[in-house]
């Protein structure tokens, strides 16, 4: 797909020009070392695929039961957003408002602004501002938590594993599952294919 | 490698970080993208610094104050983060102690450290190393969302205990702090520009 461009490294500035980069290869920076251009292959069928599977599994994970408390006769079932809503509860909305944005309102507009672009390149056809709504995508990545969450899981089970007995519900599942369709997503797409798209305008 | 290293800057293009395309010098916002664009992050180190500095002193009260509050049945009992690790060191489960302790202890202030250094090498346009310095940088950067695990334990920990007089969670001062330890050094990563590393080596060739 590549053929040779001239491109400036992200991390140290050189200038370089990078001869087409086959299927399946990366081009280095010479200087630095960082990646600058990354072909993988059929990299519109295989992400679209998966965010499908994505949107699904986010539906569901908000939806359906978390983590059920029980003790001594007593049930206490959650959700997802019950952490959240019980935050701001305690005069905590700052946090809340932190933890909603990493936990669900990043994952969310991902998942819309990834289909938003990817749908329409696939059809070999533009979406208005893709390129603008491409760079959000970019810029929104460092905050999508949801993967930090699943290890607090993790951690908060082994804590009250003493005081009670926790038993994960379908949202638990749905949001392991959310992760690696996500990852695997992210990692099939290739940012330079979507660049490619742009022609200079007269 | 080439003794002279011709640069987007030197040869009077700026680069979008984002999507990478070359523009002539002078344009404002990227073509294609939108990004605004210059030859180096703007106010790279004061703006680094000042995050920084205002993260290590939160990071003061986040480690000092309690980060939740139990109270079961008339008793209440607080937890910092530091009570936390040693809990779970005492009750056997070191793994995850260790887990809790690089999340929330190491990690912050390895990054601090790391940003100081990197930013201070810049300053004293130290020669060393260039490109370990620069995978330095993109190391730090990607590890630093994994300290918000603690805030994620603490949000699903006061989901889960809830149940009235029996027993109660609630979160402490010290999860704010930390949280925002967290985002400012997350931002003072990224307002960080690497290219300011290799800028050194090319006023020595000349």
């Amino acid at each position: 797909m590549t053929s040779g461009v001239l491109m400036a490294c992200h991390d140290c500035d050189l200038l370089q020009s990078i001869p087409a980069v086959p299927e399946g290869c990366a081009a280095l920076c010479r200087r630095c070392g960082t990646v600058l251009i990354r072909n993988k292959p059929k990299s519109f069928q295989r992400p679209l695929a998966l965010l499908l599977a994505g949107a699904i599994l986010f539906v569901m994970f908000n939806a359906f039961p978390f983590l059920t408390f029980k003790k001594e006769g007593l049930e206490h079932q959650t959700h997802v957003v019950t952490g959240i809503r019980q935050l701001a509860d305690q005069g905590m909305e700052a946090l809340a408002a932190l933890v909603a944005v990493n936990l669900l309102i990043v994952p969310g507009l991902h998942l819309l602004a990834s289909l938003y672009v990817l749908v329409p390149v696939s059809l070999n056809r533009r979406a208005p501002g893709m390129f603008r709504v491409f760079r959000y995508l970019r810029l929104l990545q460092p905050w999508h938590m949801v993967e930090i969450f699943m290890l607090g899981v993790l951690v908060s089970l082994v804590k009250l594993a003493k005081m009670a007995q926790i038993v994960p519900g379908v949202a638990v599942y749905s949001l392991t599952a959310f992760i690696f369709v996500m990852a695997a997503a992210s990692a099939a797409v290739d940012p330079h294919e979507v660049w490619e798209r742009w022609e200079v305008p007269r | 490698m080439k003794k002279k290293a011709l640069t987007a800057r030197k040869a009077g293009l700026l680069a979008c970080t984002v999507c990478h395309l070359l523009s002539p010098n002078g344009t404002g916002n990227c073509p294609r993208c939108g990004a605004a664009l210059h030859s180096r992050k703007p106010d790279s180190i004061a703006r680094s610094w000042a995050l920084m500095i205002a993260a290590a002193i939160l990071y003061i009260p986040a480690n000092l104050l309690p980060m939740t509050t139990v109270t079961s049945l008339g008793m209440v009992q607080s937890d910092t983060i530091m009570s936390g690790v040693v809990y779970f060191v005492q009750s056997g489960s070191w793994p995850i102690a260790l887990v809790i302790f690089i999340a929330s202890i190491f990690v912050p202030l390895l990054k601090l450290f790391i940003l100081s250094y990197l930013l201070l090498s810049v300053q004293y346009k130290s020669h060393f190393r260039p490109k370990d310095r620069t995978r330095l940088y993109l190391i730090t950067e990607a590890v630093g969302r994994w300290s918000m695990l603690d805030i994620f334990v603490v949000t699903i920990l006061v989901a889960l205990v809830n149940l009235g007089a029996l027993a109660t969670i609630q979160a402490g001062p010290a999860a704010l702090y930390f949280a925002a330890v967290v985002v400012l050094t997350m931002l003072a990563a990224m307002s960080f520009d690497p290219r300011l590393i290799w800028d050194a080596k090319e006023k020595m060739h000349e």
